[in-house]
């Protein structure tokens, strides 16, 4: 696979936090790709660096070193309102905890991307109604969070990554909230609607039960990656290959 | 993104109704204990104000302040109206004799003897009978928390007879005038009787009161009778003003109400902009997600401005109600009559809720600013 076709490609990345004794460094020389059309899943253990990756290649925080292109763009290149800008047009993110706003509905909550993009509130609240019903969820579209089961918040909150097509999704324990049942639910409607030729997906997780969706898992340990595997495709039947990714890993 | 804006406001019921309140009642806070604190200054200066048919007052050199009078010589009067660009000037008396009542009832009153040609000065809103009758011998208008005072718990009459200084005087009008700073029954009367409702002294001129002809301004008027009789001649406006800076810098009034509006103003302010600080930093999880998600800060500047506009000029509104309601209540009490929501305590009122929603913004807004988006990965 060559750069071009990568959406994400990291070599040697470092970041570090604080300076002198209170210096901590969370990246230690990181290379890591992303090829588009993959669940790409960081794993490992606690405190090792995949937040602070995705972080990084996200654009949420500035790289220490090391050289990081992000869809062909490097973004060290960009200034703070371009990289806002960046993430606006071609980031989508699911979170552990779905962070959907409160007092919005689903289809608000998933309009939000939209609405941020200068889209009219009508036209953007019609289209997330509309990936909502293809996400399931077209009679609880004008439901508040609080009134809606883990499973289907955070099916909101991919509904709110999707909505604007953006062509890299990262995502930080999608399941680890949710039970077995919902967390290969939710994986299911990742990989069949967030897979495209043209998008990439990064999922950091814990959670082994989901490892048999990845095409790659990359395992990280004080702030480098350790290992990658190959998963040929991804299996979303919740079958053997999973548990051969899990012990292979 | 406005419209998300508001909803994160008003999503909280609790903490949105909690936030009006806070700025309501620090708008009512301030804008009672100021109006109330200027009208009772206003108050010093109700016998002046009640004058409306002249401009212009001149006293003796040392008066300060209406209640302060030394009284002038009758030839005084001739020498202001000898001054150019004097259209009339006529004598004006004040006192402070005792009038009783025929059941023995007695206070203390502020009488004012009016020219007797011209009754200049007369009570000009009326609740019962007319000013012309006051040409009546020994007649007196009262006003009525004078007569209330007087006549407790009977109905408004008139007809009705007092005793002051050994004269029985015929009450022929009862007056809506202004209350006094001290709450005294004002008099009025003619000039020739009111001196003589009070113990005689050598000369009772207290005031003469004039009014500019057309071209001349009360203000150049006053220099020219001061500088042609040594006498001191003030505008009523400025006569006004006199009377409440004497009351300022010569009574606890101004302390006193300082520290309860200083209060008013520190805890209103204090809570309404922590308050609305604190529902920045509990929505902060929510900013961090805007700004991951590719909201951008002037935006978010633009949505906390919003929040903030939104809440003050609710609050502010509902707390200028709810003290226009106050006012308009008490307004027809005797002892409260007269004190009002002033526009200039609103607006003052105002400039404060501004400063504080514009405090608690900047600070909420910097808290937002420099919020890490990555935050938003921390859970």
């Amino acid at each position: 696979m060559s750069p071009n076709d990568l959406a994400v490609s990291c070599r040697g990345v470092k970041k570090h936090f604080g300076e002198g004794e209170a210096r901590i460094e969370a990246l230690r020389g990181v290379d890591f790709s992303a090829g588009f059309g993959e669940l790409s899943f960081l794993v490992g253990p606690s405190g090792c660096g995949k937040t602070t990756l995705i972080s990084v290649i996200a654009g949420l925080l500035r790289r220490s070193g090391g050289e990081l292109g992000v869809l062909g763009v490097s973004m060290e290149d960009l200034s703070e309102k371009e990289r806002i800008a960046f993430r606006r047009r071609n980031l989508g993110f699911v979170f552990q905890q779905y962070n959907l706003l409160p007092a919005l509905t689903a289809a608000e909550n998933v309009a939000v991307p939209l609405l941020a993009a200068g889209v009219a509130r009508k036209e953007a609240v019609e289209k997330s109604r509309a990936l909502l019903a293809r996400l399931g969820l077209e009679k609880r579209a004008m439901a508040l969070p609080a009134t809606l089961s883990g499973g289907q918040q955070q099916r909101v909150a991919l509904a709110r990554a999707l909505i604007h097509g953006p062509r890299l999704v990262v995502c930080d324990e999608p399941t680890a909230a949710l039970d077995h049942a919902n967390g290969e639910a939710v994986m299911k409607l990742l990989a069949d609607n967030a897979v495209q030729p043209d998008r990439a997906v990064i999922i950091v997780t814990h959670d082994s039960r989901v490892f048999h969706f990845a095409h790659s898992i990359a395992r990280m340990d004080d702030g480098r990656i350790v290992d990658v595997r190959r998963n040929g495709g991804g299996n979303h039947s919740g079958s053997s290959d999973g548990e051969a990714v899990k012990e292979a890993s | 993104m406005n419209f998300v804006a508001l909803r994160m406001l008003t999503g909280d019921r609790a903490k949105y109704f909690g936030l009006v309140f806070a700025i309501a009642f620090c708008t009512f806070l301030l804008e009672n204990q100021t109006s109330i604190f200027a009208n009772i200054l206003k108050r010093t200066a109700s016998q002046i104000l009640d004058v409306t048919d002249a401009e212009v007052w001149v006293m003796d050199p040392q008066t300060e302040y209406w209640e302060q009078t030394k009284a002038l010589k009758d030839t005084d009067l001739t020498r202001v109206r000898g001054v150019p660009g004097v259209q009339w000037a006529v004598r004006l008396f004040k006192g402070n004799p005792v009038a009783r009542t025929l059941s023995g009832k007695f206070a203390v009153s502020f009488l004012v003897g009016l020219d007797d040609a011209t009754l200049a000065g007369a009570p000009r809103k009326m609740l019962m009978g007319s000013w012309e009758r006051l040409r009546e011998p020994d007649s007196v208008i009262v006003d009525k928390a004078g007569y209330v005072l007087l006549f407790p718990g009977e109905p408004l009459e008139l007809g009705r007879t007092l005793e002051m200084n050994d004269h029985k005087v015929t009450i022929v009008g009862i007056s809506d005038a202004s209350a006094p700073f001290v709450s005294l029954p004002v008099m009025h009367a003619r000039y020739s009787e009111a001196v003589n409702f009070l113990g005689r002294e050598r000369t009772q001129l207290s005031f003469i009161i004039a009014q500019p002809v057309p071209e001349v301004t009360p203000e150049e008027l006053t220099a020219r009778i001061t500088g042609q009789t040594a006498l001191r001649a003030r505008t009523t406006d400025e006569f006004m003003w006199d009377c409440i800076v004497y009351y300022l810098k010569h009574t606890g009034i101004p302390v006193n109400f300082g520290i309860t509006i200083a209060v008013a103003l520190v805890v209103g302010t204090v809570v309404a902009g922590q308050t609305f600080y604190l529902f920045t930093v509990e929505n902060l999880k929510q900013f961090g997600t805007l700004k991951a998600i590719g909201v951008g800060n002037s935006r978010l500047v633009g949505m906390i401005l919003l929040q903030a506009a939104s809440v003050a000029a609710l609050g502010f509104a509902i707390g200028t109600g709810i003290a226009a309601t106050f006012f308009e209540i008490t307004l027809h009490i005797l002892a409260t009559r007269g004190i009002v929501l002033m526009w200039q305590c609103v607006a003052l009122t105002g400039a404060c809720i501004l400063f504080v929603t514009v405090v608690a913004s900047v600070l909420s807004i910097r808290r937002v600013l420099v919020l890490e988006p990555a935050e938003v990965f921390r859970g």
